[in-house]
């Protein structure tokens, strides 16, 4: 295939996911044999990285799992590849709205960011009243992807309408549900869309400074999000004059220490002030006392990155928030950036509108298992999200549905097991994990946690294991009820969803061991 | 550690608690640059930290002490992190963070074994961080072959 330039041009992710299969090693061998270099995001299809792509009259070719001594035969177009990426049917049967330009751009490029369509929806929305950014985000349907669903039109109108001297939005970027990946990824390959979402919602409600909360186990989106930042400064973007237009904007990017609760937005609140990650009583909702007792925006990255398009110009005849809520299902609008995780084939990014059917995602995009045995059973929505049987995986994925099921969609995390797993195991971890990462505010969680684990301990040994099936469930009551936040409220959820769906791995082991195999 | 020392690290917690102090929520910045620049938080650190930013010694004990990245005493020569994560469990997560902690011995003289619960590549696992640095797809094997140097 002839190349368009004298030098090769190639794409080599940048991303954390494929740096750690390689990738940086890969771009320094292209670059050694005289190549031009872009470190792109990384396209979702995680199995196939470092996925390089090969600029060519055709479009971007790309192959999948390229190691350094596969450099020459890359560029001779020699190795056998996946075609031009754009056209792949795992992609293109996809609707990439958040995603549009994750893996396409350079994430580094302030004006590629713009030449792909980036601040469109800012311009917009600075040449509207506040109220009206406000109504057209509330029209678009967009609900918050940080797990609760709430939606972000109401919570700004809220923060819009709480008059204060000083307001704040912030971004919650803690992701740390085990199976999310896809705040990481939007963030590491198209950090301006961020900016750009976070500078909207700053105008409509008010809002003179920004902070990002972002976990410390993402160096590399911490580092893609600052030079970001710092471009969106030279350029005008942000700062005491934002393109002119008199709104004044500072955004500054704060790291965690290693806290999963920090997710939460209220221990996220107190961290972001300097103190201990715990979590604070409701009412006030932050909306009205947030950081420091001021209004506060608090969104999470999904749902501020969607806010640029549902901002965007009218695209024959039907504005951005129409084209948003014309996408999905019922009361969940637009797409989900589903992640595929775990014991999975073909493991990574898929967004669609909501009501695509979880089987669908598993057994179609995700191609069943990577270890070949049968899928057992995903958990969905992160640790506190239930484990659900592959006999419920006509699902539909919304909001709603996941609910009625005794599921949730949390963050869109689907992490796939195969059937060696085990699940008295998995409802331990979750109460193991519990122990570990509570806040220690309430005390069903922080000590109900540790008792959860013993209890546990003593089902799988055998001992008394009625007696102790009812003091479990009876601890998850306890913690359901009787916790401030959904750290202790939903660690029951994953439990008591292993107990139902799998009762016999929690029978006596020499009962586990007679009976047929599992 | 003698006292021209002791000295030149107080001077330096104090300079860098300063810069911050006009901040908003300065302390977990604060508490970052220390663990960058000394490698862990001294008892001592903290008292000044808290005389820096107005804030009592059990405010910034306390702070220091929730958070998993601060620590208080010296980290070994290299550090491997393992996810204990749903997604890396899921491919055999458990039993590579078992058996690398039975056996830390043979990955070097001075190396800590440590657990992290999701590195935000759950599909690649089992993931890991080698002093820092994320690795994917982990294996006893490949921990081995990563950490030869270090023997």
């Amino acid at each position: 295939m002839a190349l368009t330039a004298p030098t090769a041009r190639v794409f080599v992710p940048g991303d954390a996911a494929a740096v750690s299969v390689g990738a940086d090693e890969v771009a320094a061998a292209f670059e050694a044999a005289g190549a031009q270099v872009v470190r792109n995001g990384s396209r979702g299809m995680l199995w196939l990285e470092p996925l390089v792509e090969l600029d060519t009259d055709a479009g971007r070719v790309g192959c999948g799992n390229v190691t350094p001594a596969d450099v020459a035969a890359v560029l001779a177009g020699e190795k056998t590849g996946i075609g031009v990426v754009d056209e792949h049917p795992w992609l293109t049967s996809q609707q990439r709205v958040s995603f549009a330009r994750v893996g396409v751009v350079d994430p580094t490029s302030i004006t590629d960011y713009e030449a792909h369509g980036g601040w469109a929806g800012l311009r917009r929305a600075l040449s509207l009243a506040p109220a009206e950014v406000v109504e057209e985000v509330t029209a678009s349907g967009l609900r918050g992807r940080g797990g609760a669903g709430f939606p972000a039109g109401i919570k700004w109108k809220t923060v819009l309408e709480t008059s204060s001297d000083l307001k704040f939005v912030a971004c919650n970027f803690d992701e740390g549900d085990s199976g999310t990946f896809a705040d990481r990824m939007i963030v590491e390959g198209d950090p301006f869309s961020l900016v750009e979402g976070m500078t909207i919602a700053a105008h409509a409600v008010g809002a003179r400074e920004g902070y990002v909360y972002v976990r410390s186990e993402y160096p590399h989106a911490v580092a893609a999000l600052r030079r970001a930042v710092d471009a969106s400064y030279t350029h005008g973007y942000l700062g005491h004059d934002v393109l002119g237009s008199g709104l004044a904007f500072d955004l500054h990017v704060r790291v965690g220490a290693g806290a999963y609760i920090c997710g939460e937005e209220s221990s996220m609140l107190e961290s972001l002030e300097g103190r201990r990650g715990e979590v604070r009583a409701k009412p006030p909702i932050p909306a009205i006392q947030g950081l420091w007792g001021r209004p506060t925006a608090v969104n999470n990255v999904l749902t501020l990155c969607a806010v640029p398009m549902i901002l965007s110009d009218t695209v024959d005849g039907s504005p951005g928030w129409q084209r948003y809520a014309d996408l999905g299902t019922g009361r969940s609008r637009g797409t989900q950036v589903f992640q595929l995780a775990g014991n999975v084939k073909q493991g990574g990014i898929v967004e669609l509108p909501f009501g695509v059917s979880l089987g669908e995602l598993v057994e179609g995009y995700g191609g069943g298992t990577l270890s070949g045995r049968p899928v057992r059973v995903a958990q969905v929505g992160g640790p506190l999200g239930a484990y659900v049987p592959a006999s419920g995986f006509d699902v539909p994925m919304d909001y709603e549905a996941l609910a009625e099921s005794g599921a949730m969609l949390g963050h869109g995390g689907i992490v796939v097991f195969d059937e060696t797993v085990d699940m008295a195991r998995m409802a331990r971890f979750a109460m193991e994990f519990c122990s570990i990462e509570s806040c220690g505010k309430c005390t069903p969680c922080r000590v109900g946690s540790t008792r959860g684990v013993e209890t546990i301990d003593r089902i799988i040994a055998g001992q008394d294991v009625a007696a102790n099936l009812v003091l479990l469930e009876d601890l998850c009551e306890t913690l359901t009820n009787g916790s401030l936040c959904a750290m202790g409220g939903l660690t029951p959820m994953p439990v008591q969803s292993a107990i139902r769906h799998f009762p016999e791995d929690f029978e006596p082991q020499d009962i586990k061991q007679s009976g047929a195999p599992v | 550690m003698t006292t021209a020392s002791t000295t030149d690290r107080a001077a330096l917690v104090r300079a860098i608690a300063t810069q911050h102090a006009a901040d908003r929520g300065p302390l977990l910045p604060v508490l970052h640059e220390l663990m960058e620049e000394l490698g862990h938080i001294a008892r001592d650190d903290v008292e000044t930290v808290a005389d820096v930013l107005n804030l009592s010694v059990a405010e910034v004990h306390g702070v220091v002490s929730f958070y998993h990245d601060f620590r208080t005493e010296p980290s070994a020569a290299h550090t491997v992190a393992l996810c204990r994560g749903e997604a890396c469990q899921s491919v055999g997560a458990q039993a590579l963070y078992d058996g690398t902690r039975a056996r830390v011995d043979r990955l070097g003289a001075d190396v800590e074994v440590a657990e992290v619960f999701c590195l935000g590549n759950c599909a690649l696992g089992p993931s890991g961080t080698l002093d820092g640095r994320l690795h994917g797809r982990l294996s006893a094997e490949r921990l081995d072959a990563l950490t030869e140097a270090w023997r």
